[in-house]
């Protein structure tokens, strides 16, 4: 069931609208472009046709004849949703033989359907009742005959159930399954009468290949499947448009909403078939996992204490502000005014980030604000901005249907980016050939109707070598495009790569014993993607989170750039971001040596502009970033920080470093939903406020601004923003906005990609990709058209220099961390969501020959240490991973695998090297006595740490 | 702060720049990257560190460019 405040069209628009074609509906004159159906031709012009089996986000089907028409000159009676507008066409929705027809179609599915309607969870919303209603029938004919009944309901999902004698077999969600999602999970079994839908191998959905997008259940046009929200009866008043606040992915949803208006209530979340990067379709994290919102572990009184020892005191907000603002003031006055800093999440929203980065550079006085975003795609914005000018992804997401060849590399689309990733499949499912280099197989690899071409299965930390062989095919074999690179390039930068990547010590016949991939592979890899047509480049954290993590983007943009890949629809250079609002906390200036637009602060000009809005003068040095402040917190000169929307000593590496590094702060001041491993160091907790109570925008990796919206008020008092003005008003420097739209005016004011951004431009148009200025009022979906933003584009030699952290006889295995569909970052959210039925604990994969070594078996207890600590998970035996790696997610906070790995980081940004750690495995009884022991072991100090203490 | 850790910053630094930079302008580059992206308190600690020491542990490059930067940043307090 659709949005409630949707109006189906019936049909999708034409892919590529054709010239317009004028006929008459029912005598009105209507305009639709070349290629539109009749039914969706009828919609635009306000007319509504019976229909069952259509809806616009699929590909009309024609099988359940309810939406014939008349058309004057025609024997018969054509169904509209298959049959095309051609221009001068007659067609007549309404007749008496068409009602007779409609009627007879009606009563055959009503004969076969409970018609308990009232009760039922679609009620008001179910098309069936509206078309029996709309065809005047209210019960069947032909009752009682052979009926489906009963039938048992599979409520197996936890999230919606199936009850298949509220199902009219009419295959949108076997179509929604297929096209939309790509998992090939339904089938109908059987014929005419027999005819059901089952899910794989008839299977409950739960045990089944279903991903739970709940692409089915919101093309189901009746109540078989249906959200469990909605069968408790929980009826919806209206719904709200907002941006999901999980992956980068940023899909449009709609909130629907009930309850009372002192206390709404979300009753489901459903996808919003015109949002501009989801078009209709979430994944299980957006659709259902909403619930941490109003889980009973929410916070929501301001605490204080004084020390970390001492229990928490729970106290008014006055009473904590003060006292936080106080403490940051009397660190700054004994230990220097930067002793202290902040942290902005990449989970709130672009308005509280700048409001974040503002209370420091202007009320703190300091430039040492950083984010989240620095242990994730800092190399991103480094490595783009230095080879092409810009700190973002190239393209807008439907730029992938365009693509002739996929390059994916160091990123697990179907898992971290489910939406896009069915993007994604479908070209791919379309014929465009797909390059996957990853050290594991991941789930695109081998898909339903997917397979890659190609699969690099490099060893962890050997990005930059294997994309440096690619280059060297490239160039050697001729492969380049001179004429754009001579046109669009700086030359001598270009002759020294070309130079440099011709080296015979480049080859991937060289570079074979460090990789581990075939020199054929990469040959043919790198042809592939030369010649292959549009060749577009994805990437994530596997491309980042290294020691090289900024020489490898650059690298990726050198292969763009020499083969002509970059500045049109179809090709680019594209980072997949992972938290929602990655691309936006970057823009908002949250790195410590620069403010909003990716400006540095040593920039006077710049500098000068910042201070004469904000009326301070601005400190013109960068700042300390994350891994930096650590290391300052240990050496006493850093004692205070803000941290809103983080929980760094769960997500960043090496923890013991990083709870160390915390127990030495005087003030730490945590702004989170809940009581997280990081407010266990703090001295104040505010209570956050989540998206459903606030208003704001997130910028999701295609650079597209999207709104969220207010369902609920703030369930602590205060959005996340206003507590940061609390803040700020507490410390002497007033802030004083009344609505966040006032602060994105004051963005757009002082960033130049932002000019022309507002909330009134955003609601008209849905969503705005910057830069969104005086050239570009509507924004830009694709980059570097015509020229790059930094003018020619600069190619940087890339050499490849293995991380220090390699195996050895003590640790011989390669640790590499990921992620998970259900799971989402730490988990904080996800796992106060039933989404644990899927992934209740994190797994360390190992191959079998690494685990036979080892006596381990599937499911047994088993240690991993590294030479920073060890932790206990259990084992699971695969062949995804290749031998001599181990693997495993960081979702669950009993986990800890952040205690095991490192403090290496990209030599350019300091993100720190996830990817990469040296490690042991051993096969363990007992567990928890490892687990004490482990834990024993952590809380004495460790030399490195003490020597700083 | 942890020198051994400023020290292998700064090297990894100048090999990105060994090769990437004409040699000239190789501990320019260095010191230049310095300037942006170190906090004060980190360039302050790796110059005293090669005044202190002649830059132990660093590779060549490295200690030029902190030269470099130590040339053109007041004195340390
Ligand atoms: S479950 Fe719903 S969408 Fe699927 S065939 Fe039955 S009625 Fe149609
Ligand atoms: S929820 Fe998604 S994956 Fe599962 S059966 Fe429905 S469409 Fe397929
Ligand atoms: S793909 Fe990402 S943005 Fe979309 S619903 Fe899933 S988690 Fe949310
Ligand atoms: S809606 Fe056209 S045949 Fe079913």
């Amino acid at each position: 069931m659709f949005a409630i405040d949707y109006h189906d069209h019936g049909t999708p628009a034409p892919a590529a609208a054709g010239a317009p074609v004028t006929l008459e509906i029912d005598g009105q004159a209507i305009s639709v472009p070349a290629g539109t159906s009749l039914m969706r031709a009828a919609a635009l012009a306000g007319i509504a046709v019976p229909k069952l089996c259509a809806t616009d986000t699929l590909n009309a089907f024609g099988s359940c004849r309810l939406c014939l028409v008349e058309i004057e000159g025609r024997k018969g009676y054509p169904a509209s949703c298959t049959t095309l507008a051609e221009a001068g066409m007659k067609v007549h929705t309404q007749s008496q033989n068409l009602s007779r027809l409609r009627r007879g179609v009606i009563e055959l599915y009503v004969s076969d359907h409970p018609l308990e309607c009232a009760t039922c969870a679609a009620d008001g919303h179910c098309e069936l009742q509206s078309m029996a209603a709309q065809v005047g029938v209210t019960e069947s004919a032909y009752a009682p005959g052979a009926v489906h009944r009963p039938l048992e309901v599979d409520r197996s999902n936890p999230y919606f159930q199936f009850d298949p004698q509220l199902c009219i077999v009419c295959s949108r969600c076997v179509r929604a399954c297929d096209d939309i999602q790509g998992t090939f999970a339904l089938t109908v079994q059987g014929r005419g009468f027999d005819s059901k839908i089952v899910a794989s191998q008839a299977q409950p959905f739960l045990q089944s290949e279903c991903v739970s997008c709940g692409a089915c259940v919101e093309s189901c046009p009746t109540a078989a499947l249906s959200e469990k929200s909605l069968t408790v009866g929980r009826p919806r008043t209206h719904a709200v448009t907002t941006t999901c606040a999980y992956c980068g992915v940023g899909c449009s949803l709609t909130a629907e909403v009930g309850g009372t208006s002192d206390a709404p209530q979300v009753v489901r979340m459903v996808p919003n078939r015109t949002g501009h990067a989801n078009h209709g379709h979430a994944c299980v994290k957006g659709r259902f996992a909403y619930g941490y919102a109003v889980h009973p572990d929410r916070q929501l009184k301001p605490l204080i204490r004084a020390h970390i020892t001492d229990p928490w005191q729970e106290v008014s907000w006055e009473a904590a502000i003060a006292h936080a603002a106080r403490e940051i003031r009397r660190i700054q006055a004994r230990y220097g005014r930067d002793a202290v800093g902040g942290i902005t999440s990449s989970r709130c929203t672009n308005e509280e980030t700048f409001l974040v980065q503002k209370l420091v550079r202007a009320a703190f006085g300091t430039n040492n604000v950083d984010t989240c975003a620095r242990v994730c795609h800092s190399p991103t914005g480094y490595g783009l901005k230095s080879t092409l000018g810009e700190s973002a992804g190239t393209q807008a997401f439907t730029s992938v249907t365009e693509a002739d060849v996929i390059l994916v590399i160091g990123a697990n689309p179907t898992d971290g980016h489910p939406v896009f990733a069915s993007q994604m499949k479908r070209r791919l499912r379309q014929g465009a050939k797909l390059i996957v280099i990853d050290p594991r197989a991941i789930g695109l690899v081998r898909s339903p109707h997917i397979e890659a071409d190609l699969h690099l299965q490099l060893r962890p930390g050997t990005n930059v070598a294997v994309l440096n062989a690619l280059a060297h095919v490239i160039v050697t074999e001729g492969l380049t495009r001179e004429p754009y690179v001579a046109e669009r390039c700086e030359q001598p930068s270009y002759q020294r790569w070309k130079a440099f990547v011709s080296e015979a010590r480049n080859a991937p016949e060289a570079l074979a014993e460090v990789t581990g991939v075939a020199p054929e592979l990469v040959r043919r890899a790198a042809r592939l993607y030369a010649t292959g047509g549009n060749g577009a480049i994805y990437y994530g954290l596997g491309v980042t989170e290294h020691s090289q993590g900024s020489t490898a983007v650059m690298a990726l943009a050198n292969l763009a750039m020499a083969t002509g890949n970059l500045g049109r629809e179809g090709v680019g250079v594209n980072p997949l971001r992972g938290q929602n609002n990655v691309q936006g906390s970057c823009d908002m200036g949250s790195f410590p040596h620069e403010f909003s637009g990716y400006r540095h602060v040593s920039d006077p000009q710049v500098r000068g502009l910042f201070e004469q809005a904000w009326g301070v003068s601005l400190d013109p040095e960068p700042g300390l970033r994350i891994p930096n402040m650590f290391e300052a917190a240990l050496d006493g000169t850093f004692r205070g920080m803000y941290v809103q929307g983080e929980d760094f000593v769960q997500s960043d590496p090496d923890t013991h470093h990083v709870t160390s590094a915390m127990a030495a702060m005087e003030c730490v001041i945590v702004q989170d939903l809940f009581l997280n491993e990081t407010a266990k160091f703090a001295h104040v907790f505010l209570p956050g406020s989540s998206f459903l109570e606030k208003d704001g925008t997130f910028t999701n990796a295609e650079r597209r601004i999207s709104r969220i919206r207010r369902v609920m008020p703030p369930r602590a008092g205060y959005a996340d923003w206003e507590v940061t003005m609390l803040l700020a008003r507490a410390l002497g420097y007033p802030m004083d906005y009344h609505h966040p739209s006032e602060i994105m005016d004051e963005i757009a004011r002082l960033t130049p990609t932002f000019t022309a951004v507002s909330y009134e431009k955003l609601d008209r148009l849905g969503s705005i990709q910057w830069p969104c200025n005086e050239a570009a009022p509507e924004g830009t979906p694709t980059m570097h058209v015509g020229q790059f933003v930094r003018g020619k584009g600069r190619f940087f030699t890339t050499e490849y220099v293995p991380t220090s952290e390699r195996v050895n006889g003590r640790f011989p295995l390669i640790l590499t961390t990921g992620r998970i569909l259900s799971q989402y970052n730490v988990g904080a959210q996800t796992r106060r969501t039933d989404n644990v039925v899927w992934h209740a604990e994190d797994v360390l994969e190992i191959h079998p020959h690494d685990a036979e070594a080892r006596g381990i078996a599937d499911g047994d207890w088993v240690g991993l240490t590294s030479r920073t600590g060890e932790t206990v998970l259990r084992a699971q035996v695969s062949e995804r991973i290749a031998p001599g790696v181990v693997y495993t997610t960081f979702h669950f906070p009993q986990t800890q695998a952040n205690v095991v790995t490192t403090e290496n980081s990209d030599w350019a940004t300091n993100c720190p090297e996830y990817k990469v750690t040296a490690v042991q495995v051993v096969r363990i009884t007992q567990a928890e006595a490892w687990r004490t022991r482990a834990a024993q072991e952590r809380s004495a100090a460790r030399p490195r740490d003490a020597a700083h203490a | 702060m942890n020198i051994e850790l400023l020290v292998k910053m700064a090297n990894e630094i100048s090999e990105f720049f060994a090769s990437e930079s004409p040699p000239a302008r190789a501990a320019e580059d260095v010191a230049q990257h310095l300037r942006s992206f170190w906090e004060p308190r980190m360039r302050r600690q790796i110059i005293a560190h090669v005044r202190a020491t002649g830059g132990a542990g660093l590779s060549e490059l490295a200690r030029h460019g902190i030269e470099s930067l130590a040339a053109a940043e007041p004195e340390p307090v």
